[in-house]
């Protein structure tokens, strides 16, 4: 450190002191050389570090955090590899509009462009995955650059937002006020919609007799889920929700149909093929929605409310579009709208209800299904889960039906794999009081499953829901319909014995082996008082169904297991 | 009625456009905005960045080809990013434009007389007069350039720069 006068504090004193301004109660890190400086003032700050085992994982416990509780995430990382390691929970955090802001330390500003021991030019390899990124050259600018940045991260669209800190401007003598105003003439955030576009979107409502309110993450994030459910009501019109919209309106609501999209429930994706008006709330009409565009609601009315201009036109264009934060603008449209004449809509979804319910097979060893169905039944709906991706995550989505918003997280946009068990430890420290179930794949926690230890030290009573079945399940099920069953890359083969992996952190493991000893070992797992690890031994070959095949019509749906090979989708993935 | 009119048109060349961006003058934004292009399959065929009246502030004008359904939306993108000030797309209105072109032809005695008649017709001044060859300067619209350039090929053109166009909307129309 420099000869300084003692009462100027230094970069680093000024950015805790700022986070604390922020109301940061959490840092998730991971320390190393250029950083050092900024972990050497969280000793002093009543912010809690949170010590994790690898730099990734701290991203996604932000991002769960930060869905939770709907606060930004923070993480601290040194520079070089410590912050190429947050680009995977960056991009996540993008795709899925999740505030997190990430704090880099960086080499000596004079080392910069220089190929200096651990650098890394991380504001040019995060532009595309980061909402705004700062490089900070004067520890003058950092109060402003850490009210900027989470003013960015948390309001209009969220997202993530880096500040990357030179080990100098950390350590260099800051004199700046703590509140300087907040210099962004680029940004503003809209609420409210405009006027005419509300009531053109009233006005299309009411010639609707078959409307569906189709809702994702922005009803969400806005907390727009009671006038989503007020605006079904009054209307009398079926609600289906994406995959990050679960809950935003409770699933168990009567007007519910649950998810939509390639492996939502039938009823919700019979419901968008037959609708006469579809009104997207914070959805942004994601290709898993709507299979092949071309034939996605030909003849149906369109409306999108969105808090984000550039998703308007994108993928298609609507008839009305309302430009503003979705609790504000059905707020504004909730008395401009009266009954529709739904009735026979309505006895039709019910009739798809009845008729395609989620099902799965009884015999024949533990069924995955099974397992998340009693989850679901046992905690009511009401506990966190977060899931990762792959096949256990659209089970999950179908069978746990969520009543609140903000208790259902999963890497919907990106389909990060391993983001699910570091995510339910990032919700956990946001509701020390909740349930907190993180429901994984054995490929998925794999990728993440060092964090066992961030749980351990940290006594958190998060519960581990592993659903193993030795595979890649998701492609091994892809390449069973479509490729012949050529199976290619998704052997697991060399699992561990995750009981054992457990215990070797210190945590409770137990296993489910037999459809039997679900509803025991689970509420074994809900009255430790404690991390646990609950590994189901389930069935190696299971399918997820409904279906509909990427880039395919809504139409094709396959609600049973096909008999013959089917042909490869068009889509991407 | 499902967008079938944001499907590409294969057998259009792709339109040229030019659009202004007003852009706070910060490090990276330079990148950001042409990340975007990237992203989008847009090409850039010239960008001209300035300081603007207000301090802290640059102009960028930037003429690029590709499809016009795509710009409708990278002109929002680019509007949604934080260093952006507004983004503007001028492709068909009246504004004013202009590009300066800097051109080296070879200029043996027999032929510097007529390379001379051509400079004069489009107004372009002779900026260096070597023994060899010539540097003239034209300035006027893309167009105009074009068609200058375009003759003196024929004269032997050594070397070609372009400002690449600038642009400002007329009376009291922001740009």
């Amino acid at each position: 450190m420099s000869a300084q006068p003692p009462e100027t504090p230094c970069g680093a004193e000024v950015l805790i002191r700022c986070l604390e301004d922020q109301g940061v109660e959490y840092i998730f890190g991971l320390s190393g050389g250029a950083a050092i400086p900024i972990f050497d003032a969280l000793v002093e700050s009543s912010i809690q570090l949170v010590l994790v085992r690898h730099e990734q994982g701290a991203t996604h416990m932000a991002d769960g955090y930060a869905r939770a509780t709907g606060k930004p995430g923070v993480v601290l990382v040194t520079s070089g590899p410590g912050a190429t390691n947050t680009v995977t929970g960056l991009f996540t955090a993008m795709m899925d509009s999740a505030p997190i802001v990430v704090i880099c330390g960086q080499t000596l500003t004079g080392n910069l462009g220089k190929d200096a021991f651990q650098e890394a030019d991380v504001t040019g390899i995060t532009y595309p995955v980061v909402k705004h990124s700062t490089l900070v050259r004067d520890a003058n600018d950092v109060p402003r650059v850490v009210r900027e940045s989470f003013h960015l991260a948390n309001t209009g669209r969220p997202g993530p937002v880096l500040i990357d800190m030179p080990k100098d401007v950390s350590e260099a003598p800051c004199d700046a006020p703590l509140d300087p105003p907040i210099d962004l003439p680029g940004y503003s955030v809209v609420g409210h919609a405009k006027a005419p576009d509300v009531e053109a979107a009233a006005a299309l409502l009411a010639r609707s007799r078959r409307p569906l309110l189709y809702v994702g993450q922005g009803a969400v994030i806005s907390g727009a889920g009671k006038v989503v459910t007020e605006l079904a009501e009054k209307l009398r019109a079926p609600i289906v929700n994406t995959l990050l919209g679960k809950g935003a309106a409770d699933e168990t609501h009567p007007l519910h149909l649950g998810m939509l999209g390639m492996h939502g429930t039938a009823y919700a994706n019979k419901a968008v093929v037959d609708c006469d008006l579809i009104f997207a709330i914070g959805a942004r009409w994601d290709d898993r929605i709507t299979g092949n565009v071309d034939e996605f609601c030909v003849n149906a009315k369109k409306i999108h409310l969105d808090v984000d201009e550039a998703e308007f036109n994108k993928v298609l264009r609507p008839d009305v579009c309302l430009h503003g934060d979705a609790r504000l603008v059905l707020e504004d449209l909730l008395p401009k709208v009266g009954p529709l004449d739904t009735e026979e809509w309505l006895a039709t979804c019910e009739g798809w209800r009845e008729r395609y319910p989620l099902k799965y097979p009884k015999k024949g060893g533990l069924r995955p299904q099974h397992v998340l169905d009693r989850l679901n039944a046992l905690t009511e709906g009401r506990a966190i889960i977060t899931a990762d991706v792959g096949q256990h995550q659209m089970w999950a989505a179908q069978f746990c039906r969520t009543r609140n918003g903000r208790n259902w997280i999963t890497s919907g946009g990106a389909g990060t794999m391993g983001f699910g068990f570091p995510a339910a430890i990032g919700a956990q420290f946001g509701h020390r009081e909740k349930e907190v179930w993180a429901v994984v794949g054995d490929g998925g926690f794999q990728m993440t499953l060092c964090e066992l230890a961030t749980a351990a030290v940290h006594k958190l009573p998060v519960k581990i829901l592993v659903i193993n079945n030795n595979f890649l399940g998701l492609v091994r099920q892809w390449q069973e319909m479509f490729w012949e069953n050529r199976l290619s890359g998704v052997d697991l083969e060399g699992n561990p014995d995750f009981v054992k992996l457990a215990e070797a952190y210190g945590i409770k493991g137990l296993r489910i082996r037999r459809p039997g000893d679900v509803d025991r070992k689970i509420q074994e797992a809900r009255e430790h008082d404690g991390p646990v690890l609950l590994v189901a031994e389930v069935v190696k070959e299971d399918n997820v169904f409904p279906m509909i095949p990427a880039g395919a019509p809504i139409s094709s749906m396959i609600i049973e297991p096909p008999k013959e090979r089917m042909e490869k989708p068009s889509g991407s993935t | 009625m499902a967008a079938p009119d944001l499907a590409p048109q294969p057998e259009a060349a792709p339109p040229v456009h030019t659009i202004s961006l007003y852009v706070t003058n910060k490090p990276g934004v330079l990148v950001r905005v042409a990340l975007v292009f990237a992203r989008r399959g847009y090409n850039i065929e010239s960008l001209v960045v300035s300081a603007a009246a207000k301090g802290d502030f640059s102009r960028m004008t930037i003429t690029c080809s590709g499809e016009t359904t795509t710009l409708e939306q990278m002109i929002k993108q680019l509007s949604k990013l934080v260093d952006v000030v507004h983004a503007t797309d001028h492709t068909g209105t009246e504004a004013y434009e202009t590009e300066i072109a800097l051109v080296k032809v070879a200029a043996p005695l027999e032929a510097r007389t007529e390379i001379l008649q051509i400079a004069e017709h489009f107004g372009a001044k002779v900026a260096d007069y070597g023994t060899d060859s010539l540097i003239l300067r034209a300035f006027g619209s893309s167009e105009k350039l074009n068609a200058f350039i375009a003759l003196l090929r024929s004269q032997g053109l050594l070397e070609l720069v372009r400002s690449g166009k600038i642009l400002m909307a007329r009376g009291l129309d922001a740009t």
